[in-house]
């Protein structure tokens, strides 16, 4: 892939993006992404070529909206079940690093 | 008792004839993937007291007088679907350890049909892959041909079809991830429409474009499985309201009166030379079955693939934000806070085409750049969606391969992610159009390899292409 030669497809800075993404990337891993997807952009831009200025977007192929349903009360998944799946627990809570000081 | 290519309808008469029990049933396959499985490696994992439970329990109501097609047979899952009390790794690092607090509403409903659980199958990590080379715990081989991938992102389910070691599995399907290792293995793999099978407890990648379906060794097991399966759901809103029909009766052995068509934008440079003969075959026996052929265009086939991609990976890096850590699955706690925790458990727990895919859809979805990527190929969905609704006008069904070539080799595609994309360009269509789609093994090539056709029907067109599919199968075995 000529990636060298490449402008920097759209702008994509994938040390960047990943930060919005919370998620660390190794320096070898930014290098590999940026060429790899630099490719991957350039080619997804090739809808760039259609005229699509009074086409409405399709966000879902099923036409229903507001689907309402009655309030009933049911049980909920049971608390054990879904705390033993916990990395770490504190007094029946799901604990987590301290945030703020 | 061989069970090796045994069918859904096999199992489902000898067991209602008392010919043999689930539990020896459940034992026999058990045996058949403790002999075969380590070369092929199709299960991530097989929970044997537990399938053994599920089997006597079958037989226990059995014997009380329940009767299901589905009682006492063995299915094989996708390792993204939460069965209750098994892992559900998704074929990530992300989720080892994880334990499913609850069932999927599939799995819900084959469970109280009688099913038997027996494994969880391998899978590209998180289902973004067509080779299931991005597992992160093995790599599973196509059975047909131990040096060529599986395809993916089901590949653990069509592996164990095709190496006989399982009776029928589950598989979803996101831009083909059911029909692309159905056809590279030689078995039925079917794309519900879009809400005709609830998704609740599918471990979600994108979710307008996701739906889980049948993969089996026939067409008539594909409508028993998808007749549990289908319906609708208080616990997915998109789930249609539409009353099942009876798939098995639209089995009719026949294709008159039907009106087929071949989209040209399907049959372009670099459709492999002998995978076009096999299509073009498999029209001509169609044909012969009493369906009227005619030509058709969806000219916007062409940008599904960049379509595909933008959307599947905006929705993508929407639902995986979960995985960070905090309640379920690993946690890496470097650093002293809780967002240094999310970006550090998110490097070791996610493979490279994950967070690719990840950094893709954060960037179509960021400021500046959304118009032109994300709200742009929205609009083009929609185009793709009005080709199909013009073709579907004239059509009952449309005719195309499943993908442009027979199975690839082990390594081929790994070095260059775009080229693996672009393995689904005939199958991420139907997906953003939210139409049903099967994928039927058609003629082999010369060096045996699986072909497959695939049948695309109309939204709820389910019916219509079980029966082209069922007909051209019962044809094409009486031929070989």
């Amino acid at each position: 892939m000529a990636g060298a030669e490449k402008r920097k497809a759209g702008g994509l800075d994938v040390a960047y993006v990943a930060h919005l993404a919370r998620l660390h990337l190794t320096d070898d891993e930014v290098a590999l992404f940026q060429e790899q997807m630099e490719g991957i952009v350039h080619y997804v831009e090739q809808i760039g070529a259609l005229d699509v200025e009074d086409v409405a977007p399709l966000s879902h192929t099923v036409s229903v909206s507001n689907v309402w349903r009655e309030d009933e009360p049911s049980p909920s998944i049971d608390h054990s079940k879904v705390m033993a799946n916990a990395p770490e627990e504190h007094d029946g809570l799901i604990s987590v690093p301290k945030i703020v000081d | 008792m061989d069970i090796s290519g045994l069918t859904i309808r096999q199992a489902s008469d000898m067991l209602s004839s008392g010919a043999c029990s689930a539990f020896a049933l459940t034992t026999a396959l058990l045996q058949r993937i403790a002999d075969v499985d380590a070369s092929i490696r199709a299960y991530a994992s097989v929970d044997t007291a537990f399938a053994l439970e599920q089997a006597r329990a079958a037989d226990d109501a059995r014997a009380k007088g329940k009767s299901s097609p589905l009682l006492g047979v063995p299915i094989g899952v996708k390792d993204l679907l939460n069965v209750e009390g098994q892992p559900c790794t998704c074929s990530s690092k992300i989720l080892k350890g994880y334990t499913a607090p609850y069932d999927a509403t599939v799995i819900a409903r084959l469970r109280d049909a009688g099913a038997v659980f027996v494994g969880r199958t391998n899978m590209d990590e998180f289902a973004m892959g067509s080779s299931t080379e991005n597992s992160a715990y093995q790599v599973t081989r196509n059975p047909v041909d131990v040096d060529r991938v599986p395809g993916g992102s089901s590949g653990g389910s069509a592996a164990a079809l095709a190496a006989g070691e399982a009776v029928a599995t589950l598989g979803t399907d996101t831009g083909g991830s059911i029909r692309q290792p159905a056809a590279f293995c030689g078995c039925v793999g079917m794309k519900p429409t879009y809400g005709r099978v609830s998704r609740y407890g599918l471990t979600a990648f994108a979710s307008s474009l996701d739906q889980i379906g049948p993969m089996t060794h026939t067409v008539e097991d594909a409508a028993i499985l998808l007749q549990v399966m289908a319906g609708q759901d208080v616990m997915d809103s998109t789930s249609l309201s539409a009353a099942v029909p009876d798939y098995t009766q639209a089995l009719q052995g026949d294709l008159r009166g039907m009106r087929l068509g071949l989209p040209k934008e399907y049959f372009v440079d670099g459709l492999d030379d002998e995978v076009r003969a096999s299509i073009l075959q498999a029209v001509e026996t169609c044909r012969d079955l009493g369906a009227e052929i005619v030509d058709v265009s969806l000219p916007h086939t062409e940008y599904s693939i960049a379509v595909y991609y933008i959307i599947a990976t905006a929705e993508a890096s929407a639902n995986l934000a979960r995985f960070d850590g905090v309640r379920y699955g690993q946690r890496v706690t470097s650093g002293r806070d809780p967002v240094e925790m999310y970006g550090a458990t998110r490097e070791a727990g996610f493979g490279a085409e994950v967070k690719r895919r990840i950094i893709l859809g954060t960037y179509v979805l960021s400021s500046g750049y959304y118009d032109a990527y994300y709200l742009r190929a929205q609009k083009v969905r929609r185009l793709i969606l009005n080709d199909f609704e013009k073709a579907f006008a004239s059509c009952d069904a449309l005719l195309t391969p499943t993908t442009p070539t027979p199975a690839f080799r082990m390594g081929e595609n790994t070095g260059d992610p775009l080229k693996m994309y672009l393995s689904d360009v005939f199958t991420a269509t139907a997906n953003l159009a939210g139409i049903c789609a099967l994928s039927v093994p058609s003629y082999e090539t010369a060096a045996g390899l699986p072909v497959g056709l695939q049948i695309l029907g109309p939204a709820l067109g389910e019916e219509q292409i079980l029966r082209v599919g069922h007909a051209f199968e019962q044809r094409r075995k009486v031929e070989a």
